[in-house]
This record gives C-alpha cells, structure tokens and sequence, in this order.
C-alpha cells in the first residue's frame, strides 16, 4: 500500500508526544503530516516555531488551500478547523466547535479518510477527552491504518482509551515507537513503487 | 473511445454533491457552485445525519420538493458561527492603526460583508462609537441569510457568552464598561439601541449581487475561506469596486488577497493582521 498522507490528532501532552514521534521521521518521509494540535483560540502559534526546530521535517501552520506535501508537518491553526479536499487541498474552517474543540481531530480525520481512503494512517496521541474517536472508527471504516499511543505510557490516557474503545486498532505502540513504525509502512520504498 | 477525463471524478458522493448544488441552483437561484466541495460536503452529510436521509441524492429529492428543507440546508450552507470581537487583536490594531486614517473624512461607509447574526457588527459600532467616529459613519451590514439577519437586527443574543464577549472587548482595547453596552434580561442581553441608530441590514449574496456604494472600509472576515479560489478573486474584485482609493478590506486572520488578480491594487497595511489597504492610482486623463 502507498500511503498518501498522515493524520495526527493530540491534545493534553501532544507538544512532548509530538516531538517525540517526529524527531525520528527524516526529511525524505514521502507523506505530508497534518496535526490537529487542541490549542486556545488566542495561542500564539508558539508550538510551530517549538518543533519546527526540534525535528527534520518543515513544521509549518497550514494556509488555507495550500497543498498538503511531503517534506511538511502541517499544524492547524487555532480557532480554526483544518478539512483535507480534493487532491489534499488543506481547508480551513471557522464552523462550530465540534467535540467542544476547534480545531477538531474528527474534523480532519474524517475528512482525510474521505479523500485518501485506504491510503491514510492515523494516529492518536495523548489527551484528556475523546475528540478523534469518532475520527478513528471513520479511517477504519474506510480502509486505513490506525496507530494509537499507549495509553498506559501516554501523559493522558483518555483520548487513546476512547480511539481504542470505539474501533479496532492496528497499532498501539509507545511513543518512542511510532515514528519507526511510521518509516517501516511508508518508508522510501513504498514511494518508489508508486 | 471518446471519454473525457478531465470530467470524470471517482467519488460517487462528490458527484452527489454537485447534483445537490444544481438541483439548489435551479429551483432556487442560490449559486453554491463557486463553494469549496469538502466544506459544502460537510454541512450536507452534518443535515444528512440530522434528516434521517439515506443518501445526499434522497436529500436533493427533498430540496426539490420541500421549501423548508431547503432553507434549513440553506442556513447549514452559511456559517454562522462568531462572537463580539472575535479575534480581540484585529481590533486592537484596527482602533490603533485604521481609525486615525478614517478620522480625516468626513463621512464613512462601512460594509460588514458576511454579518451573520451581527455580532462583530455591534463590535465595530462600539468601537466607533468609542473613537466618536460613529455619528459620521453608515454601516451596512449585508448577508444572504435572512434568518441570520433577523437575529442581527433584534441584538438580542444568549447570556452564556457574554463573561467571554467582555474578555474579547478588554483585549481588543475597549475603552469603556462592556456592561454599560447592553441591559441583561434573564438569559439574554440586548444591546443598546443607540448602537444600531446607524447599522442598515440588508439581504446581499457575495456571490450574484454587485456594487451598491462606494465604501471606505469592507470587513469581510472568515468568509472567503468557504470559496473556491475562482470565487474568491470575483468577491476581492467585487470589493475593490465597491472601496475608495485609500479605502481597507479587513479579511480573517487565515485569509488573504495574494492570489488574486487584484492583488497588485492593494498593499498590506499591517503586519499582523489581514489589513488591505487600496492604493491611490493618478488618474489616466
């Protein structure tokens, strides 16, 4: 299978989790990564500028309908939803809160799996509510991979037990372990066969 | 063989999509083909789930059949989610940056394009009213949503907001008591009625309706992200025909003018903010 792109979705914990899962991802990763980060409306997008210097990725907030590449981490902006369109046009919208978060990790999830389908990995890391479950179930449903943080080893346990109460789950891994389980279903490989 | 691939899309529910749009677009002259699909397919599958509608093609069936159908996708189609002062340092920067300019005419006409349920439009009237810019100014606050328009009009909203309503004026500089601008009445508050002695609200679709005025500033926030680029560069012309040399367009903090064609008549005024600023051009005669 050739995946396409990555969904991430974190919440309480997420800036460690995702520095964590992304300083093992080198700079030739073939998908773009969009990350629904729950921040405050008023964030000042501190934690583009925190990992975009902590990992080999570009890390960058999303433009409205700019086109999701690799090479990119794209983190949604706060206040706004991010919704992937055809041809991974990334979509912003001001919509309302949907889970009581906006961004909303479901809002991306299910949008990514509408456009990649079977060609989408999720993940859900860390955080203290279930937005992205409903998000899971839907990639599932449509074909993808799902990847979960261990709860037991996650600074909040609550959004990984609620992704891995309400679908099945291909992979629940450590943090350390994501990124390399991420390099060994997309690596370089899978790209050159497209 | 004589298929033509640039027409084929391999989503049956994309092409659901479009023949929902047509069929709105036929039976009621309300254009959503310009609309980005992902965002528009949302709100159909979000009222799908609420109608109890297997499928959209069940759906456009009923839109075509049932008036009020149509009107509750309608009100799905606009966005009407806002707040007093969302977004506290646009009008921060606003007051701080725009009202000086503005104070040298004379006279001012505001457009609020997009005003939903009027919230930032009361917004902006305080802020005038605080700067003594408003007993000169007309705001004209348009959206193609009668609905919301009503409720724009009342100045009536829910209490629930409202500890949230005064943070955003604190932050956005306000000058004065946020209370002294309403009277609470059990869950609701209502906005003092001197606020809307110079608000005209009126139904206008970005999309089909043109110019009615030459304006000095056009706030259009979190609109355009909901049209396709094509859409997009007809509304940002649609407002520089509508704007005095000199005059602003103040689009959301996620939005920008840059690709469209009339791009090059406007400067960026601010650097944090999504501020235009349209240029004086010497007359050619």
């Amino acid at each position: 299978m050739v995946y396409e792109a990555i969904v991430i979705g974190t919440s309480m914990g997420g800036m460690t989790a995702l520095r964590e899962l992304l300083k093992d991802i080198p700079q030739s990763f073939p998908a773009p990564i969009l990350v629904v980060q729950h921040l405050s409306p008023l964030s000042d997008g501190y934690i583009v500028k925190y990992l975009d210097s902590r990992c080999n990725l570009q890390v960058k907030e999303v433009d409205e309908k700019e086109i999701a590449s690799a090479g990119f981490v794209y983190i949604a902006p706060p206040n706004y939803h991010l919704l992937v369109g055809n041809g991974g046009s990334l979509l912003l919208s001001a919509e309302e809160k949907v889970n009581f978060a906006r961004p909303s990790i479901d809002v991306l999830f299910e949008t990514a799996a509408d456009v990649y389908k079977d060609r989408l990995i999720g993940i859900v890391l860390t955080g203290a509510n279930s937005d992205g479950s409903n998000g899971a179930r839907y990639i599932k449903k449509k074909g993808g991979v799902l990847i979960v943080q261990n709860p037991h080893s996650a600074e909040s346990s609550a959004m990984p037990h609620a992704a891995i109460n309400n679908t099945y789950v291909d992979y629940i891994l450590d943090i350390n372990k994501i990124g390399i389980k991420l390099i060994e279903l997309v690596g370089d490989d899978s790209w050159r066969r497209k | 063989m004589n298929k033509n691939l640039d027409v084929l899309i391999n989503d049956n529910e994309d092409i659901e999509v479009i023949l929902l749009i047509e069929a709105i677009w036929h039976k009621y002259g309300y254009d959503f083909k310009g609309y980005s699909k992902a965002h528009i397919k949302r709100r159909i599958k979000r009222r799908m789930v609420l109608s109890g509608c297997n499928s959209i093609l069940d759906m456009a069936k009923r839109v075509l059949d049932e008036r009020e159908f149509f009107e509750s996708l309608l009100s799905d189609f606009s966005i009407n989610v806002t707040e007093m002062f969302r977004d506290p340092e646009f009008y921060k920067v606003f007051r701080r940056e725009v009202v000086p300019i503005l104070r040298t005419y004379p006279f001012l006409k505001i457009w609020h394009a997009g005003c939903a349920t009027g919230e930032e439009v009361y917004s902006m009237a305080i802020l005038l009213k605080e700067e003594n810019l408003y007993d000169r100014s007309q705001i004209y606050a348009t959206d193609f949503n009668t609905h919301v328009l009503e409720k724009a009009k009342e100045g009536i909203y829910s209490i629930e907001h409202i500890r949230e309503y005064t943070q955003n004026y604190q932050r956005a500089g306000g000058a004065a008591s946020f209370a002294d601008y309403y009277i609470a009445n059990y869950q609701s508050v209502i906005f003092d009625s001197s606020l809307k002695k110079k608000i005209i609200f009126a139904d206008h679709n970005l999309v089909t309706d043109g110019v009615f005025g030459e304006m000095q500033v056009i706030l259009c926030r979190n609109v355009l992200i909901y049209f396709e680029r094509d859409l997009q560069g007809r509304v940002i012309k649609l407002f520089d025909n509508s704007l005095c040399s000199g005059g602003f367009i103040c689009l959301g903090t996620k939005e920008t003018i840059k690709y469209t064609d009339s791009s090059d008549k406007f400067e960026e005024f601010s650097d944090t903010q999504r501020i235009y600023r349209k240029k004086f051009i010497a007359s050619k005669d």
